[in-house]
């Protein structure tokens, strides 16, 4: 693999930009692997890239069905933010954050990753409380946070509504510094290519069809082009979980599968330098500007169980609603797309990291809507829980017998409704 | 939009609706055990494919329904009433 740095830029630019190698290998499957992960998402490319980078294990292969990053990395809207208000999960992500911050140079790739800030607008006094609780808990955790007051906020984002009539009068804002945006293709783009820079194998095109066991054993997967046995196996294809672990004989688990849309406008010049998220009864909307200029947001699941990668209508219009509430003068923008991904919706809005009844078969799901973000820190701790058989400090909470102790990680108090959270 | 032949209403966009989950579910007594209300409180099957789960027709005649439809291509199947004698009243 050559390194790409500023020298290869130029050489190339006098060269005619001939002398590119491919990125990644397109090998045919080997028998055996130590280690098999189905899912070629962010998540099971970067436990690869982790496998090979921390623990040595090389002989990996990373089994898609489709191409690398058209699940649900390439679906989300590109915000990475550590501010959770359960100390476990604001932990995981602040690990992830910490990854994120030097993201393009461990990669040598640029996943763009921008420290723009991010704006939680509060509406009323139960939010601002709610705010308060976050941004303490946080600091317990050892991560900045701030509590903004309106005009503090006026100061930061003047084009929003505060009016006296505006549907969501604006208190204040809850503002991480530290957070901000990533280019999603790039990132499954990176992390593909420095696992195979170690050697590992990425096999797209290939779906698997079946998941091999003896004795309660994995030994690895049925595919379109063939068994490929495998010593270890994991599992990182939020969206059908279900689907897939139900190869594996595991029929039920605490997770619906939902799906959320993101929208796109036409580029506008720079109108946005933060991103601005807000959730108020009835409604919830995030936003940012991609570096294109198009104006990235989403708000709420379709809310009914759903594996087609599709949006409604209705959500659409509740969306605008949304946007129109904050940003007015979003109005005469043109919607450029509008998509859906299928997210694994926890029944406590937590996801899961764990073994399986199946020894040697470990799962990583359940990210709700908050997998993007996760993408590194995931593929750290999966690829540790693979490589040693046990979960570290920081993903023992994630356990899938949690559900069942009362050990349930609910963000924001919501129960068993996956829907809600 | 998905649209639900309401047994009472008729034909209706499915944004009358609010969706209520998984109708396989059985709820064991309230003594029973911790495993069994596990399975019932937290775990689901969570196909792709055909699904039996419960609508409220909210913004209509308030009847909780229980429609089959398939998650992957959202066609509905059969609905009915959730409430078994509601059928047979209403006729």
């Amino acid at each position: 693999m050559s390194h790409y740095s500023v020298w290869s830029v130029l050489r190339e630019g006098l060269r005619g930009q001939t002398g590119w190698e491919r990125a990644w290998r397109d090998p045919e499957p080997k028998p055996e692997y130590d280690v098999v992960i189905i899912g070629g998402g962010g998540h099971g490319l970067a436990t690869a890239y982790y496998l090979a980078k921390n623990h040595g294990i090389t002989n990996v292969a990373v089994v898609e069905k489709g191409w690398l990053g058209g699940g649900n990395t390439g679906r989300n809207t590109t915000i990475v933010r550590s501010n959770y208000s359960q100390p476990s999960s604001t932990q995981f992500y602040e690990h992830s954050l910490k990854l994120w911050e030097n993201l393009s140079h461990d990669l040598n790739y640029n996943v763009m990753f921008s420290q723009r800030g991010q704006l939680g607008l509060f509406h009323n006094p139960a939010g601002r409380d709610a705010a308060a609780k976050r941004a303490n808990t946080m600091m317990a955790c050892g991560i900045e946070a701030s509590l903004l007051s309106r005009d503090e906020v006026m100061n930061m984002v003047p084009h929003l509504d505060y009016s006296e009539n505006a549907r969501f009068p604006i208190l204040g804002a809850m503002l991480q510094k530290r957070a901000g945006t990533a280019r999603h293709d790039a990132v499954a783009w990176g992390f593909a290519r420095g696992a195979d820079n170690y050697g590992v194998d990425i096999l797209q095109q290939t779906e698997v069809t079946g998941i091999l066991r003896e004795g309660g054993m994995v030994t690895g997967v049925e595919t379109t082009k063939g068994t490929i046995r495998a010593k270890k196996v994991g599992v990182a294809v939020a969206g059908s979980t279900g689907h897939v672990m139900r190869m594996a004989g595991i029929d039920r688990l605490p997770i619906e599968s939902h799906k959320l849309q993101a929208f796109v406008s036409e580029p506008l010049k720079p109108l946005l330098d933060c991103v601005i998220g807000y959730g108020a009864p009835g409604a919830h909307f995030y936003i940012s500007q991609s570096d294109k200029g198009g104006m990235v947001f989403g708000g709420d699941l379709d809310f009914y169980n759903s594996y087609a990668q599709r949006g409604n209508l209705p959500i659409v219009q509740d969306v605008a609603e949304c946007a129109m509430a904050i940003l007015p003068c979003l109005g005469r923008v043109k919607l450029l797309r509008h998509w859906a991904g299928i997210m694994d919706m926890s029944m406590d809005g937590t996801h899961i990291m764990t073994k399986t009844p199946v020894d040697k078969l470990y799962l990583n799901a359940g990210w709700c809507y908050g997998g993007f973000k996760a993408t590194p820190a995931s593929g750290w701790h999966f690829a540790d829980l693979i490589a040693n058989d046990r979960p570290d400090n920081l993903t023992a909470a994630f356990s899938l017998d949690r559900f069942e102790r009362g050990l349930t990680i609910d963000e924001k108090g919501m129960g068993p409704t996956p829907k809600l959270h | 939009m998905i649209r639900i032949k309401c047994p009472f209403c008729g034909i209706r966009d499915h944004s009358e609706f609010s969706y209520g989950g998984d109708a396989t579910v059985e709820y064991p007594p309230l003594d029973a055990s911790t495993e069994a209300w596990n399975e019932a409180v937290y775990q689901r099957a969570n196909p792709r494919g055909p699904h039996r789960e419960y609508w409220h027709h909210l913004n209509g005649c308030r009847s909780w329904l229980i429609v089959e439809r398939d998650t992957l291509t959202h066609e509905v199947g059969t609905v009915e009433f959730a409430h078994p004698g509601l059928s047979e009243a209403l006729k």
